[in-house]
């Protein structure tokens, strides 16, 4: 079976953002993690090759610092490792990331598609259904389980009250939660072997059956108008008090405001 | 990207989320805000209804504001899967040409919206917080004054982990397509009596490799009441320690008449159902009290609670990041302080 994983090099959000003057993130100037659900999908890739006998080759798109993510995939175990990287593929939104990435993944043999379910940075989970409808592929989003019966796979996709176990044939897109799984940490010989393993670099060339006029900036539909700091209400009264002093405190407010 | 005539693109749509034959709240919030896009824009506003026999539920999307009612109705359509309700929801878009699409961004939208995006080759910004009509540029370039255009649909959103705020248009694709999360748009008073102007679409549903088996559907158990609706929610975090202490929760929220509500790690600890989470990933709620007990704050839970009318937070790290959203902050054990103030609001009422 031949599984690729799609993933993510992100800021992690818990630290500041930047940006470039034009209104784009400057994700060069921040530390970067691999997006937590791309990682619960590469878990669950690596459990099927485990279990059923596979090659995970890891796909991701981003500035030529993202190979640090496909690096740390093969630490955990995947085969292989492509980045897609270029210029004119910057500054792209969901509708050209997937073009991009299903370019990249025309060239590839694949059975199953695992793409985590969102980013942390654009949290949109777009990216993954539209790889899946411009490779004509069934998509099953949201999937809380993936096992493999045959030449399908049976997936819990869940919903706010309830999921569904579905069958569908491969080959097939599935986009992971974090709740899938718990990812594996590189091991010690496996960081030393994914230094060993190649780095498949693809530009815009490499791409396949994609028209330039659907990639980077010029080929996204959206276009960011304005971008800014979030302002948030600020602090308001912080006491330090004991217990019964605190109740107190808090039932006067309550009581200032007509709320009890 | 195809070169479309924008100009033939007219109306605002609704797609109307149900399951199981009833509406989800989201649909008439969005009906709200489509009202006020469709004044701006002198059009009008019509309600996408997608399943098996559902004719009966056009009635209420008119009530809460659509002059129009599309019914794709298929006996395909009677659970939820990608691809009967994507070519839907496409083929619809295919033949009547709106110029503004929105979806909720339920666990159905966030993956029915990507697909049609696809398909029907336009742009889709993912759980928007204002939708407004305006000018993209926002501003025109001197001397490009002409290139500036006019009435596009101007999306913000919540990015990066809710530390930015971005405003997206979609200038040169139709339909502007925007999800909305539950809670965000308010619904209009109701137009009691309205009967839906109902048109009835089939575009035929024939079975492909896209089309997913059922083999089972499992519901949760219904636990308590939808934390959106709740006026005063107690919210618990990691620092509660346990799902037995959130005995304390409960006992505060009983007295105020209170729902209880959790953050992230709460559902990951397996301490409280995934329905009750607020935050980005869970659920974003504003009620007129929000109780934060041992939750420290993080921005992915703020987001979904910072909107809420009073907020008070009980935390033992004064440093702790809720406290800069709080109106009262009391930095102490949550242990000590729940249980007095239970106690003495029990006294005062």
């Amino acid at each position: 079976m031949k599984i690729v994983v799609c993933v993510k090099q992100v800021p992690d959000t818990k630290g500041g953002v930047q940006f470039n003057p034009d209104g784009t993130l400057n994700r060069a100037a921040m530390l970067t993690i691999m997006n937590p659900d791309d990682k619960a999908g590469l878990e669950a890739a690596l459990r099927l090759k485990e279990e059923h006998g596979a090659e995970v080759t890891v796909v991701t798109m981003g500035l030529p610092k993202a190979d640090e993510v496909l690096r740390e995939a093969m630490a955990m175990g995947a085969d292989k490792g492509i980045l897609v990287t270029d210029r004119v593929l910057g500054g792209a939104d969901t509708w050209a990331t997937s073009t991009t990435l299903a370019g990249a993944i025309r060239n590839l043999e694949y059975d199953l598609i695992i793409t985590g379910r969102q980013a942390i940075d654009g949290d949109t989970a777009q990216v993954g259904p539209q790889i899946a409808e411009h490779l004509g592929l069934p998509v099953i989003s949201y999937a809380q389980n993936i096992k493999i019966d045959g030449d399908a796979v049976i997936v819990e996709r869940q919903y706010e009250d309830r999921y569904h176990e579905l069958k569908v044939k491969m080959p097939c897109l599935v986009t992971a939660l974090s709740e899938l799984n718990v990812p594996r940490y590189m091991t010690p010989g496996g960081i030393f072997d994914a230094y060993d393993k190649e780095v498949t670099v693809w530009g815009r060339p490499d791409l396949k059956d994609v028209d330039d006029a659907n990639l980077g900036l010029k080929g996204s539909p959206t276009k960011i108008a304005k971008a800014s700091d979030k302002v948030r209400k600020g602090a308001g009264e912080k006491v330090s008090l004991a217990p019964d002093e605190a109740v107190e405190y808090l039932i006067g407010k309550f009581k200032e405001k007509h709320i009890i | 990207m195809n070169t479309m005539g924008l100009e033939e693109y007219k109306g605002v749509y609704v797609f109307a989320q149900q399951v199981d034959n009833v509406l989800d709240g989201v649909a008439f919030e969005l009906l709200g805000k489509a009202k006020d896009l469709a004044k701006d824009l002198d059009t009008d506003v019509t309600a996408v209804l997608i399943g098996s026999d559902v004719k009966g539920l056009a009635d209420s999307l008119a009530v809460y504001g659509a002059d129009k009612v599309i019914v794709v109705d298929d006996p395909e359509l009677k659970e939820y899967r990608t691809e009967p309700y994507a070519h839907a929801l496409s083929s619809v878009i295919n033949e009547y040409k709106p110029e503004i699409m929105l979806v909720g961004a339920t666990a159905i939208g966030r993956d029915l919206g990507p697909t049609v995006s696809a398909r029907v080759a336009t742009g889709l910004t993912a759980d928007c917080t204002v939708l407004e009509i305006g000018d993209f540029p926002l501003v025109a370039q001197p001397g490009k004054e002409d290139e500036q255009k006019h009435k596009q649909l101007l999306m913000t959103r919540p990015a990066f982990g809710g530390n930015t705020i971005a405003t997206i248009a979609c200038p040169d694709n139709r339909p502007q397509m925007a999800t909305v999360r539950p809670g965000v748009m308010q619904k209009i008073a109701p137009i009691e009596g309205a009967k839906a102007n109902i048109v009835e679409f089939n575009p035929g549903f024939t079975p492909d490799n896209r089309y997913v088996e059922i083999l089972n559907i499992v519901k949760a158990v219904k636990t308590t009441a939808n934390i959106m609706d709740a006026k005063i929610l107690v919210s618990g975090g990691r620092g509660v320690g346990s799902k037995e202490n959130f005995k304390l929760l409960d006992d505060l929220a009983e007295v105020l008449g209170a729902t209880v509500s959790c953050s992230r790690a709460v559902v990951e600890n397996g301490w409280q159902p995934v329905d009750l989470q607020v935050g980005q990933t869970g659920k974003t709620v504003r009620p007129q009290i929000y109780f934060a007990i041992g939750i420290s704050g993080a921005i992915q839970h703020v987001a979904g609670m910072e909107d809420s009318d009073l907020i008070v937070a009980i935390n033992k790290d004064e440093d702790a990041p809720i406290f800069d959203v709080a109106d009262y902050g009391l930095v102490g054990d949550l242990n000590k302080i729940v249980p007095a103030l239970t106690a003495a609001l029990k006294a005062e009422m």
